[in-house]
């Protein structure tokens, strides 16, 4: 099962590898993940997509938990969550209607150019890892030029929140 | 009025604030300042070992005597990594200790300058934590922080890494040591959870079948008195893992002897058939469970563990309980003395249960007295030497050992009174651990014997420290069960491999220990015979050579198996009990 967790960290030199130390050693999988630090700069919050039944998600909680600079760990996937991710991609464009085709295209998705050659357009688009994908469906395999995504960011819906 | 004090004398001050008075370590260049602060100074006393390593284990086996944190201090680069085997035996055994390596200074950092090593990146998986010193004026609270975490929850071993320019002896910082620490980020549990608690009473008073399993968390948790006060309301059988003896007296009848992949008879069989299994700091690790889907199908099981990765981890918990051993157990206590007001312990279904476990003990139970027991080849058996050894001692001396066949005999035969008395590494299995363990043990008891069971294999593993302790005047009991081979490797070849023993014996090739030890000053004998061992045991440990060290030498069958062993990738109640019937 795909797992969104999101995890609170002392922002210090080393805690980040420690993470990520943590799942090379107790071999567990990281789809993706994107930290900076918070509101409170003393605090980093890292996102991690993984994969894993619930027993598994507990003993990765658990030995998140255990690290000294790991402040909180929640799975996001456990209630009602907003996940967002941002792509950047570079798109080969052929002819004036090929163009006016993307860009129609990125319209319906809400994507912005942000820049721009004889050649080549390039989009930002943000949304939900799925939306990505049938973004780049819609553009067609052979005229994607390059891909770069952040990997998923996550907070809950409501008022909760992840706090000290 | 401040002081003001450089970044070496600032580490060494720190250490006296916190207590220490003894480490172990081994200088070089990165050291060089805080070698030189503490040669200003008389209160920590620093032991130069002969290699890194030892150093480690030295200060392990003083943390597992006395329960105190070891500190040792090694250089960058081959320094640190010599240390690195006893980071992981420390951390694999939860050994509170705190281990201070010099770095290149700040500004080769990453340069490849000489002896420079990433220890923070190499140590980073066996470590409870890590700190890199980044300026002089914050060694007081890493170093407060550092003994803080090593010795509260789970305790592990901790690195402080220090560059060579935070300990610069021209640079003064103003010294001042916290008084107290707190971490947002690190909270150990205190306690148990008191419901949790009352819901394991009612199950053990419900209980036909139980078993109490009780492994290290309880020798380093100090709760031997505790588990043998709830052992003593219930009367329910008790077992140990190899970390947990002496938890419980190894001679008394409601002990039924070590658990596991040579564990005995009654033992293994108890858990197998329980239906309540008790388990007290033990992690279910392999070497006790044997395939985990065949472990105990019939039992309910209570798992009370200080960490919470460590409940569920193998074997699902039906009623986990995090918390120290210590007040756990003595909530546990009070919270069956309330209950069985209510609801009486089950007697009859215990008393039966005894007589199941009582035919067990009767079928293949181990054989504490061996004296007349004689091998094929006529040679001293290994089991002789140990129980030789546990008289002579009367049970009461410090033990540590290697690992092979010699520590499964030292666990089996040698039965401990009391934690802390019986010292290995269990985790890691770290071959060459013995004797500078026995080293630190002996430097925390000046006064205490110290015996050191080792195999020659494992023993030619760290024995330059035999050079330390001439130094030190350190009077350990070496105790070398000598059979001529990597023994339990032998073992396992003769079981598996029919007997093709690819690298294992070196018969032709091992060193007149006699002269050995002697060209070291200290003593030494060689037994070949029963006679022979008991005249030799009973000198080593006369009054005569109290203050020495003696090496017995005691040439064993090569032949000889450790049993019982259980079968791979069965259950708990599968074993083979003598050769030839695998
Ligand atoms: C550092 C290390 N290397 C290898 C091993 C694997 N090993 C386990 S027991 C053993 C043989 C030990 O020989 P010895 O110390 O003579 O003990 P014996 O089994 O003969 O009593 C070996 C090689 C180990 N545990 N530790
Ligand atoms: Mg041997």
């Amino acid at each position: 099962m795909r797992r969104l967790l999101a995890v609170l960290l002392e922002n210090e030199a080393g805690a980040l590898s420690r993470v990520i130390g943590l799942f090379a050693q107790r071999n567990y999988n990281i789809e993706s993940l994107t930290v900076a630090p918070t509101e409170d700069p003393t605090l980093s919050r890292l996102t991690l997509l993984t994969e894993g039944d619930d027993e598994k998600i507990e003993q990765v909680t658990k030995h998140l938990n255990r690290l000294i600079e790991v402040v909180k760990v929640n799975d996001l996937t456990d209630g009602a969550h907003i996940e967002r991710e941002l792509m950047l991609i570079k798109i080969r464009t052929e002819d004036k209607e090929h163009r006016e085709e993307i860009y129609r295209t990125c319209r319906i998705f809400r994507g912005d150019v942000v820049d721009v050659t004889p050649d080549s357009y390039t989009v930002q688009l943000t949304g939900p890892t799925k939306k990505l994908f049938a973004f780049m469906r819609s553009i067609g395999e052979t005229s994607i030029l390059e891909v770069v995504r952040t990997g998923v960011s996550g907070i809950a819906r409501g008022d909760k929140i992840l706090e000290l | 009025m401040t002081e003001m004090l450089s970044g070496g004398e600032i580490l060494i001050r720190a250490l006296q604030d916190e207590g220490v008075d003894r480490i172990f370590g081994y200088p070089g260049g990165a050291a060089l300042h805080i070698y030189d602060a503490l040669f200003k100074q008389q209160r920590v006393d620093h032991i130069l070992v002969r290699h890194e390593q030892a150093a480690t284990h030295m200060a392990d086996g003083y943390a597992r005597a006395t329960g105190n944190p070891g500190v040792v201090l090694v250089t960058s680069g081959p320094g640190a990594t010599n240390a690195i085997t006893g980071i992981a035996t420390a951390y694999m055994d939860s050994i509170p200790m705190i281990v201070i390596s010099a770095q290149v200074p700040h500004d080769v950092i990453g340069t490849d300058a000489f002896q420079e090593t990433d220890m923070i990146g190499i140590s980073r998986p066996i470590v409870k934590h890590s700190f890199i010193v980044r300026s002089a004026s914050e060694i007081p609270w890493l170093v407060k922080q550092a003994f803080y975490i090593a010795t509260t929850g789970r305790p592990g071993p901790i690195v402080i890494d220090v560059p060579k320019d935070t300990t610069d002896p021209n640079e003064l910082f103003e010294y001042s040591y916290p008084e107290s620490v707190s971490l947002r980020s690190y909270k150990p549990a205190l306690k148990g959870h008191s419901g949790q608690i009352r819901k394991a009473a009612v199950a053990m008073l419900k209980a036909k079948r139980p078993v109490i399993y009780a492994g290290g968390g309880v020798v380093q948790g100090s709760a031997d008195d505790e588990l043998v006060k709830v052992a003593r309301l219930t009367g329910f059988p008790i077992t140990n893992t190899l970390m947990g003896l002496g938890s419980f007296p190894g001679d008394d009848p409601q002990f039924l002897g070590m658990l596991g992949m040579h564990g005995t008879y009654e033992s293994n069989n108890a858990m197998h058939h329980s239906d309540l299994i008790i388990a007290v700091g033990a992690r279910f690790d392999d070497r006790v469970t044997n395939n985990p889907a065949k472990f105990c199908p019939g039992a309910t099981i209570i798992h009370i563990d200080i960490d919470p990765a460590t409940i569920s981890k193998v074997i699902p918990a039906d009623i986990p309980i995090v918390g120290p051993a210590k007040p756990v157990l003595a909530d546990l206590h009070a919270s069956l003395e309330a209950e069985m007001t209510k609801h009486p312990i089950d007697q009859a279904s215990l008393d039966e249960w005894w007589r199941r476990i009582a035919l067990w003990r009767q079928e293949h139970g181990l054989d504490h007295d061996q004296r007349d027991r004689t091998s094929e080849s006529g040679q001293l058996l290994p089991q002789q030497v140990i129980q030789a050894v546990y008289r002579e001692t009367q049970g009461e001396a410090f033990v540590t050992s290697d690992v092979g066949q010699h520590q499964m005999f030292a666990a089996q035969y040698y039965r401990f009174r009391k934690g802390r008395q019986w010292i290995n590494s269990g985790g890691l299995g770290t071959m060459g651990f013995g004797l500078p363990a026995a080293m630190g043990v002996q430097f925390a008891m000046p006064d205490a014997t110290v015996v050191c069971i080792t195999g020659e294999g494992s023993f030619m593993m760290n024995m330059q420290e035999l050079s330390t302790c001439m130094q030190y005047a350190l009077p350990i009991k070496i105790i070398n069960l000598n059979n001529q081979a990597l023994g339990m490797v032998k073992q396992w070849q003769d079981m598996q491999y029919s007997g093709r023993y690819s690298h294992s014996t070196y018969s032709d090739a091992l060193p007149d220990f006699e002269q050995l030890i002697r060209s070291f000053g200290h003593h030494s004998f060689t037994a070949n015979t029963i006679e022979e061992l008991d005249s030799v045991v009973e000198e080593a440990f006369s009054p005569k050579l109290k203050d020495k060290l003696v090496f017995i030498n005691a040439n064993v069958d090569p032949d000889e198996h450790v049993y019982p062993m259980f079968v791979r990738g069965g259950s708990l109640e599968d074993m083979v009990l003598t050769k030839g019937l695998a």
